[in-house]
């Protein structure tokens, strides 16, 4: 993945393209009953198998990275921090609260309007995170971060708290903890909403672009800075809603991948929107796929192979950046 | 001494020893003898876990030269925990229960002064800048938390709450083996802290002023930074992570004294922080009725402190 | 023609403007002058409508700010404030050309290359047009962000204070292009400027400002005087008069 991105126009595509696919084959292959492709056509049990759980799985990793991904770019466009993420700033704890809350008072509620609810939480925590990020000075950058963390925090106390008291906590945890074991045809369609996000974002790259040059360029370049603030508000809010209600959290994703890119692409959005799509949807496939086979037959949810693999790319990504100065 | 602080001390020291015979007394019943056994345990529990992380704290604090670091935002209480599940896979489940936990506790411990000097010696060596280092620490702790929860997987998959035990704080189900060790430990750690109160006021003022002042400051802060390995490791030990007291206690404090010198700053902070967990334990056992949230609450309420002081820092 | 009506401004208690009124003609160049704290860069936005109006009316063009929506206003005026932070990772070439968004909302055609590639020649930046704004020195940046601005072909450009981090040859430059944008273009550009000699040399009019307040407006050779020039900045200096006057300040 990451040679891919040093080169660019349609060989690196390409490139990008295979290796994608290969993980794809892979990840249709790996799963506690055997599967073998040669047999799909003849055997209707295989085909059973592909099309109802592991076909299901694979589109779900790549929907959610991919999504996820694009969400940690708008994200950081909009904070105008590098170092900023939905998953690790307060965005997905609120989705889970909003989830939690439905659940409580509205037990019976469809998994759409779930994730509507979500959504709408996401959207409250996310506007109050930003409030605060833009009143942090822009001299001290990584402060806006530091404060992201310890609010996700904050809301996670809440949320512990209140499934706690309501004896929701085996709950929790399916929220929190991402995972795809539990996916199969008829429960990740919604995850689809997510790819119209990130068609969203594509159309609306260039507008990106200019508001990450802050509220004064923006408006002097004739755009409507707060309509354009709050579009990204939402794509950022309903991604993350709708991964944490299908998955679970899934952290660092959308944190690793856009800075990687940045290195090599810059911050124009419409330049780096589709290596970020590819980069994410393929790191948390690769991570899936390791969560499967690390501890065959058993698995390991996919948000802790993130936690490690992501915590341990994030601090290299910093430590190398402070080194150049 | 300040007038002042001679005066809140004393306060201080009514308020625990109240609170204290409070948690001791109320609502008695039952088989006498063994009720006031198991509370006097915890009530020392208590104490021995406001005071490590008390000391800490500020130790922390002084070594780093901010209010807004504390040991357990730099991932130091994860990184035991960390520890311990390691130990738990290298020995197996088994072979892991057959130790003395006395020894494992001071393997443990062993374990966390090594790998928190290896972490932090030389971030502080670099004089990395502030928000760098907390953005670095809180990510550790990321970090440590995921490995954790990885190795926990890998040991027993289908019952893996054993291991998550470890990452909530709960005061109800304590190591009695282990408090007599942690307690001569905090004593010994408080103690060491104490004298070094002068050179520590000199530390604060950082590397260049310390060393040009006459101390001998690598080795010092190299001291300082095993006493809060070893401090850390004691109240995790005990009673698992509780993220922002050190931050609440040092924050309170330092507000009611108004002054940074040690000699008033170590036994105030280390007595709000034993307060704050005796009247807590005690407002949640007798009128809340669930005595095992108060961590959560106080991360709660802990993080909330720290935005507020964060942003009031800003401003300044 | 800008317009400006009676306008005040206040943060928080302090008055920034008192009860401004003034008219910058259309064509040629304008320098804003006055000591630190006078209210230049707080006209400046007003006019550009990046704070909002509190009391009084600004029109640019015709159209008054702040009724006007922006999108259309951006096509008539740019803007470049004091050192904007760039926070983003852009290629020279890529923030140049965004300042064509106005015109091409992010689907720009060939009339919009063609003048981003002249702007990048006229400012001496074709051959950084692929590297990483971030990389640049402070001067080499500084003359992007002027590019950026002057790409967007607007009728009327505010800049505040555009020579700072430049060097004697660039700045000079810099002010050589502001006079034939304005010449050849018939461009409005209002240009704040601490070098009086600058303002001396290259501006059609100048308005001098004080503490909030208007101290003096007119063409350059009629208001710049010792006289004025005592009271705005407040001690004595000379000028001298040759091609264009000449003020000796130190």
């Amino acid at each position: 993945m990451i040679a891919a991105l040093k080169l660019s126009g349609p060989r690196a595509g390409i490139l990008a393209g295979a290796l994608l696919l290969a993980l794809v084959a892979v990840s249709l292959n790996v799963g506690v009953s055997e599967v073998s492709f040669r047999s799909v056509w003849s055997d209707v049990e295989t085909r059973q198998i592909i099309m109802a759980s592991r076909l299901p799985r694979t589109l779900a990793a790549l929907l959610s990275g991919a999504g996820l991904a694009i969400a940690g770019l708008v994200m950081q466009t909009l904070a105008r921090n590098r170092f900023v993420e939905p998953a690790t700033a307060g965005t997905s704890q609120s989705a889970a609260l909003g989830i939690l809350v439905t659940t409580l008072f509205w037990p019976s509620a469809s998994v759409a309007m779930k994730t509507l609810v979500a959504s709408a939480t996401a959207l409250g925590g996310t506007s109050i995170f930003l409030a605060i990020a833009h009143r942090l000075p822009p001299t001290q950058p990584y402060l806006v971060p530091l404060v992201g963390l310890i609010y996700g925090g904050v809301l996670g106390a809440c949320l512990t708290f209140v499934a706690w008291q309501t004896d929701l906590l085996q709950y929790l945890e399916a929220w929190t903890v991402g995972e795809f074991s539990g996916v199969l045809r008829g429960r990740y369609e919604l995850l689809w909403v997510a790819a119209a996000m990130v068609a969203l974002v594509w159309w609306t790259a260039d507008r990106l672009t200019v508001l990450s040059l802050g509220r004064d360029v923006s408006i002097g370049l004739g755009l409507d800075y707060d309509r354009m603030l709050q579009i990204g508000l939402l794509v950022v809010s309903v991604i993350s809603a709708l991964t944490v209600v299908v998955v679970g959290i899934i952290p660092f994703v959308g944190l690793v991948v856009p800075n990687l890119v940045s290195r090599f692409k810059g911050d124009n959005v419409g330049l780096a929107l589709p290596s970020v799509a590819v980069g994410g949807a393929g790191l948390v496939l690769t991570c899936d796929i390791l969560g499967r086979l690390v501890r065959y037959p058993y698995e390991i949810p996919v948000g802790t192979v993130l936690g490690v693999v992501g915590a341990a790319g994030f601090l290299i990504l910093l430590l190398r950046k402070n080194s150049h100065g | 001494m300040a007038k002042r602080a001679s005066i809140v001390l004393i306060g201080l020291c009514a308020l625990v020893l109240g609170s204290g015979v409070a948690f001791m007394t109320l609502g008695l019943r039952g088989n006498l003898a063994f009720v006031l056994e198991l509370r006097g345990i915890r009530l020392c529990a208590l104490i021995v876990v406001g005071v490590a992380i008390g000391v800490s704290t500020v130790l922390f604090q002084t070594v780093t030269r901010n209010r807004i670091l504390t040991p357990s935002i730099m991932g130091l209480d994860a990184l035991f925990v960390l520890g311990q599940t390691t130990l738990v896979f290298v020995l197996g489940g088994l072979g892991f229960s057959s130790l003395d936990p006395r020894l494992t506790f001071a393997g443990e411990i062993g374990l966390l002064m090594v790998l928190a000097l290896a972490l932090f010696l030389p971030m502080l060596r670099a004089q990395m800048d502030m928000g760098m280092l907390l953005l670095v620490g809180v990510v550790l702790g990321v970090l440590f938390r995921s490995l954790t929860s990885l190795i926990a997987r890998l040991i027993d998959p289908n019952d893996f709450a054993v291991a998550q035990q470890a990452s909530f704080a709960s005061f109800n189900d304590l190591e009695p083996n282990l408090l007599a060790l942690s307690a001569v430990l905090t004593m010994l750690g408080a103690i060491v802290a104490w004298r070094m109160r002068h050179e520590l006021d000199v530390i604060s003022l950082g590397a260049d002023a310390a060393i040009g002042l006459g101390i001998a400051w690598r080795s010092a802060v190299t001291g300082i930074l095993i006493l809060v390995a070893a401090l850390v490791a004691v109240s995790t030990a005990l009673v698992g992570p509780v993220a922002f007291l050190g931050l609440i206690a040092v924050a309170l404090g330092e507000r009611m004294i108004d002054t940074r010198r040690h000699g008033v700053l170590l036994p105030t902070v280390a007595l709000v922080a034993v307060a704050i967990l005796v009247c807590g334990q005690i407002l949640f056992q007798h009128m809340l009725g669930s005595a095992s949230a108060l961590g959560v609450v106080v991360e709660f309420v802990g993080g909330i402190v720290f935005l507020a002081l964060l942003l009031a820092g800003v401003r300044r | 023609m800008i317009d400006i009506r009676n306008v005040s401004l206040s943060h928080g208690g302090t008055r920034v403007l008192d009860d401004i009124s003034l008219t910058v003609p259309k064509g040629g160049v304008t320098a804003l002058v006055g000591p630190n704290g006078a209210g230049k860069s707080s006209l400046l936005s007003l006019i550009a409508r990046l704070q909002p109006l509190q009391d009084g009316q600004i029109t640019v063009d015709g159209l008054p700010v702040g009724k006007t929506p922006s999108r259309q206003l951006a096509k008539t005026l740019a803007v470049l404030r004091q050192d904007p932070a760039i926070g983003s990772r852009l290629r020279v070439g890529e923030l140049v050309a965004l300042g064509r968004f106005p015109h091409h909302r992010g689907r720009p055609g060939p009339e919009d290359r063609r003048i981003v590639a002249e702007t990048l020649d006229e400012f001496d930046l074709a051959t950084l047009a692929d590297k990483f704004v971030e990389t640049l020195s402070g001067g080499q940046r500084q003359r992007v962000l002027v590019a950026m601005t002057f790409c967007q072909g607007t009728d009327y450009v505010l800049l505040d204070e555009p020579l700072n981090n430049l060097d004697m040859y660039h700045a000079r430059q810099l002010m050589r292009y502001v006079r034939r944008v304005a010449d050849e273009k018939t461009r409005t550009i209002v240009i704040i400027v601490h070098e009086i000699n600058y303002a001396a040399a290259y501006a059609d009019h100048i308005v001098a400002m004080k503490s909030g307040r208007l101290e003096a407006h007119g063409p350059t050779a009629e208001v710049l005087g010792p006289a004025m020039l005592k009271q705005v900045f407040g001690y004595e200096m000379s000028v001298l008069k040759g091609q264009s006057p000449l003020v000796a300040h130190y």
